[in-house]
């Protein structure tokens, strides 16, 4: 089932952290308590230039150790801590999460476009997969991702996210089907700017994770909504999609509808089905994907899980509920309910 | 000493009660296996092959015929194959021929791997309420999509496709030539093809006149005895196929016997009458990768680039990186074929022991070319051995975009799998060029056995597809996670890369 919500205020005016809290725990009947998390955007102005790397440790002593070293070959830490949280009587520490404001070395991958972002993408890949006890759960600049097993409310207080200010949040109340119980299991998932929040089950994840697997990205959360977050960064980053189009690859129009559009738009669907089938995503899900520029949401080809959106002012929401918006913000502009596939877009004002 | 005769296959018996002398099965039978004395049907039991003609044809129910009714004395090694393959090689000093695909009781393991269905977390989707799209397109793909944003926010596509076959199901006929099956067949399956918006192949014996209306759903075969090859040939396909090997003999040529090279065979073919229509093993201008990748090239500037070019090799043992190779020589589709491939005569040898299961195949040929970021470059079609929708749905999760069928083709127009396809006597009329058979045979009804037969898969794998919650067949290509392996041991788990059974 799960619980999903997300909120982005188009002229960048930071939100606290309390309000998506409340938003999310009105939705607890959707999770089991098993799994909550936040993501919020611009909430490290100071280390704005460096990528914050999020991590749960198991013990602070050998993953740790290999953690440094490898980021210390790959660059240089400015600032590391242990991510302050309070205790909650309802919530078991199995991890301990800490962050690192992190500048990668560009002369180390020569050739490439964007080095930065393939040093990081690689670090996360090899620190998940070589590096036991730890697991970097989160990559941007200037973005932070908390999550940990417990309810919405919980998992809030735990990380006191009513401190942090972004403009951009997304939130995600679970109840887990396939890795239960595990920090790392909950979402939103992250890898640099992108970030996922998901309802449902990806019955295509076998073959997203061969697709996206055959361009260097490592499937290691053993969950389906983390292929989302590599197939953002494949087609909208490197292949530079935008954001409508990227969607249009995930849940594409059905053939019926495209054999009857105009000759434009039929040769421009025929290629990206074409190009593009094996990120197409089946099964039931509401997905919101978030970058530093704005939030997308989107539903699959025949809409088996609820999405609505509203919008009040410079705001725009998209979530599960229309109760869970109207908890944040009871006087809004307009509502609606997307159709299946169609994406829902805020983008902050250049 | 003689070795005398060896016992028979098959006993047939006619029980006389019903029997009402009608003498079908004397009719039918174009082996000699019946002849009337007076008021009875004698019966040669030694004539018959059990192609089953007799028995469908007799109104009265009276025709048994028993298999091995003469038992050798059992013996595990000692087999009754083993021992008769000595006799007949003792006799004659030749290599021992056989019909239809591999005959050995090997595991088969699409029979080993299990689909998936929803149950709760997800909804299973119902084909009969929510589209089910089955549309497949076969050619390369581009790797990524350019596209060019305009000051009004227009798109526009920079990229342009390549030639790609539209097929509205990913189930096609592979290629069975005129001369080896005869015109009656070859029409009945086209017709069929071009009524479901799929493909066949024409096989390595030209293109006959009278298929030229279906010509647009017909993908002609470049062989390496070029049999029937001309500008004009290539030019009428949907897409043009060369042939390097077959699954049922890996590594060596085809033979079509004199007898069959009649006036309208020997013009299709473009060969003299009655002379043998002998493919050499290799194509004698391609003796590595790199003379194949001049064969596409030339025929595809001969087509103008409009046309998608495919591969077919047999599967053998590094089928995935030869694929791999394939892919590079721009080439838009490669044909892999399971070592349970049809075929109207192979050497004994070879039908039963060349070559790997299309499973593995397809798996590996999948893998390869995803690790090496080519497997946009290609489209990978299966075949060989591949007899139901379960079939088909399975070789797609492994990775296949289609598959051929060939023998199912030829058992939904009455092919009993008798395996005597090479004594050109096919009592259906299928494998034979034989007037007075092939005209059992009447394409106006057979087209539509073979079309409802790929229909009533076409359900099944809609069927299929919804209950595991997939609306489209992009999303069953390569999902390996939507299959389990039962009874498989761990390294071939490790190949097909599927989880076992409860994992
Ligand atoms: S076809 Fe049947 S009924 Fe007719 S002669 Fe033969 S066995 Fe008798
Ligand atoms: S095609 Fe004819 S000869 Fe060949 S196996 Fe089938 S029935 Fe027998």
């Amino acid at each position: 089932m799960c619980g999903i919500i997300s909120v982005i205020d188009r002229s960048k005016t930071g939100m606290d952290g309390s309000r998506i809290k409340h938003a999310l725990s009105l939705m607890d009947e959707r999770g089991s308590g098993e799994g909550a998390g936040y993501a919020a955007y611009g909430i490290y102005p100071d280390y704005a230039d460096y990528y914050a790397l999020h991590l749960f440790f198991n013990n602070l002593v050998e993953p740790k150790d290999k953690v440094d070293e490898i980021l210390k070959t790959w660059g240089e830490i400015e600032y590391e801590e242990e991510i302050p949280t309070i205790e909650q009587p309802d919530l078991r520490r199995t991890h301990i999460p800490w962050r690192y404001f992190f500048k990668p070395d560009c002369t180390l991958m020569p050739g490439s476009t964007t080095p930065e972002e393939d040093i990081i993408t690689m670090l996360v890949m090899k620190i998940n997969t070589s590096v036991q006890g730890a697991l970097v759960y989160s990559s941007g600049k200037n973005i932070g991702v908390f999550k940990a097993s417990g309810w919405p409310e919980t998992v809030a207080d735990f990380y006191q996210i009513e401190q942090y200010e972004g403009y951009i949040w997304l939130a995600h109340n679970r109840y887990p089907t396939n890795t239960s119980g595990w920090w790392g299991g909950a979402h939103p998932f992250n890898l640099l700017d992108w970030s996922v929040i998901h309802n449902g089950e990806i019955t295509s994840y076998g073959t997203n994770r061969r697709y996206i697997e055959s361009y260097g990205y490592t499937c290691t959360m053993f969950t389906d909504t983390e292929v989302v977050a590599y197939l953002c960064d494949l087609l909208g980053r490197k292949h530079g999609l935008p954001e409508e189009l990227m969607v249009r690859a995930f849940a594409p129009p059905f053939w019926d509808e495209i054999d009857r559009m105009k000759e434009a738009d039929c040769s421009l669907n025929t290629a990206i089905r074409l190009t593009y089938g094996s990120a197409l995503m089946n099964g039931p899900f509401a997905i919101v994907v978030a970058t530093a520029d704005g939030i997308v949401g989107f539903t699959d080809r025949i809409k088996l899980r609820p999405l609505v959106a509203a919008e009040a002012g410079d705001r725009l929401y998209i979530s599960s509920e229309e109760a869970a918006i109207r908890r944040m913000e009871p006087d809004l502009d307009r509502v609606w309910m997307p159709k299946a596939g169609e994406p829902v877009i805020g983008k902050v004002k250049v | 000493m003689s070795i005398g005769s060896i016992p028979i296959k098959f006993k047939v018996r006619i029980d006389p009660a019903r029997c009402m002398l009608c003498e079908r099965c004397i009719e039918n039978c174009p082996y000699g296996t019946y002849r009337r004395e007076g008021e009875t049907i004698v019966v040669d039991s030694r004539n018959c092959v059990a192609c089953h003609r007799c028995v469908a044809m007799c109104p009265r129910d009276a025709i048994s015929i028993e298999e091995k009714p003469i038992d050798y004395r059992s013996h595990p090694l000692w087999s009754r194959e083993a021992r008769e393959a000595i006799y007949n090689q003792a006799r004659t000093g030749r290599i021992v021929l056989a019909g239809m695909g591999n005959a050995t009781d090997l595991p088969n393991i699409f029979d080993r791997l299990l689909l998936d269905a929803c149950q709760v977390t997800n909804p299973s989707i119902d084909p009969l309420r929510e589209p089910m799209e089955l549309r497949t397109y076969l050619g390369k793909k581009p790797r990524k999509l350019e596209i060019k944003q305009g000051k009004d926010g227009d798109i526009e596509l920079e990229t342009t496709l390549s030639p790609n076959l539209k097929l509205n199901i990913p189930i096609m006929i592979g290629h069975m030539s005129y001369g080896a099956i005869s015109l009656n067949a070859q029409l009945s399956m086209a017709r069929a093809v071009s009524d479901l918006g799929t493909f066949m192949g024409t096989g390595e014996g030209g293109l006959h006149p009278s298929l030229r209306e279906y010509q647009n759903n017909m993908i002609v075969q470049v062989a390496s005895g070029r049999f029937g090859v001309d500008i004009d040939y290539l030019e009428r396909g949907a897409a043009i196929e060369i042939k390097i090997g077959q699954g049922a003999k890996p590594g060596i040529g085809g033979h079509l016997p004199g007898e069959k090279v009649g006036p309208e065979v020997s013009q299709t073919r473009m060969i003299p009458e009655r002379s043998d229509a002998i493919s050499p093993a290799p194509h004698h201008d391609i003796y590595s990768i790199e003379d194949l990748k001049q064969l596409v090239h030339s025929l595809k500037e001969a087509t103008e680039w409009k046309k998608p070019v495919f591969v077919k090799i047999a599967a053998v043992h590094n089928v995935a990186a030869i694929a791999s190779g394939i892919a590079r020589s721009s080439a838009d589709a490669v044909v892999v074929d399971g070592f349970r491939g049809g075929t109207g005569a192979a050497p004994r040898v070879f039908r039963d022991h060349v070559g790997i299961p299309i499973e593995a195949a397809i798996a590996a040929v999948d893998q390869k070319l995803r690790s090496q970021g080519i497997r946009n470059e290609i489209s990978v079609i299966a075949s060989g051995g591949i007899r139901d929708a379960a079939d088909v749905t399975k070789a797609i999760a492994l990775g296949a975009d289609a598959i051929y069928i060939g023998t199912a083709a030829l058992i939904a127009m009455g092919c009993r799998v008798c395996g005597t396809c090479y004594r050109g006597l096919c009592p259906w009329g299928i494998a034979t060029q034989d007037t007075r058979l092939t005209q059992r045979l009447d394409p106006d009804l057979e087209w539509q056995h073979v079309a409802n037969l790929i229909r009533g898969w076409t359900l099944e794998i809609s069927e299929l597809m919804g209950a595991a919650g997939i609306n489209s067949i992009e999303s069953l290509r390569g999902n390996r996670d939507r299959l389990r392996g039962y009874m498989l041991d761990e390294a071939m788990m490790n190949v097909l890369d599927v989880k076992p059974v409860g994992a």
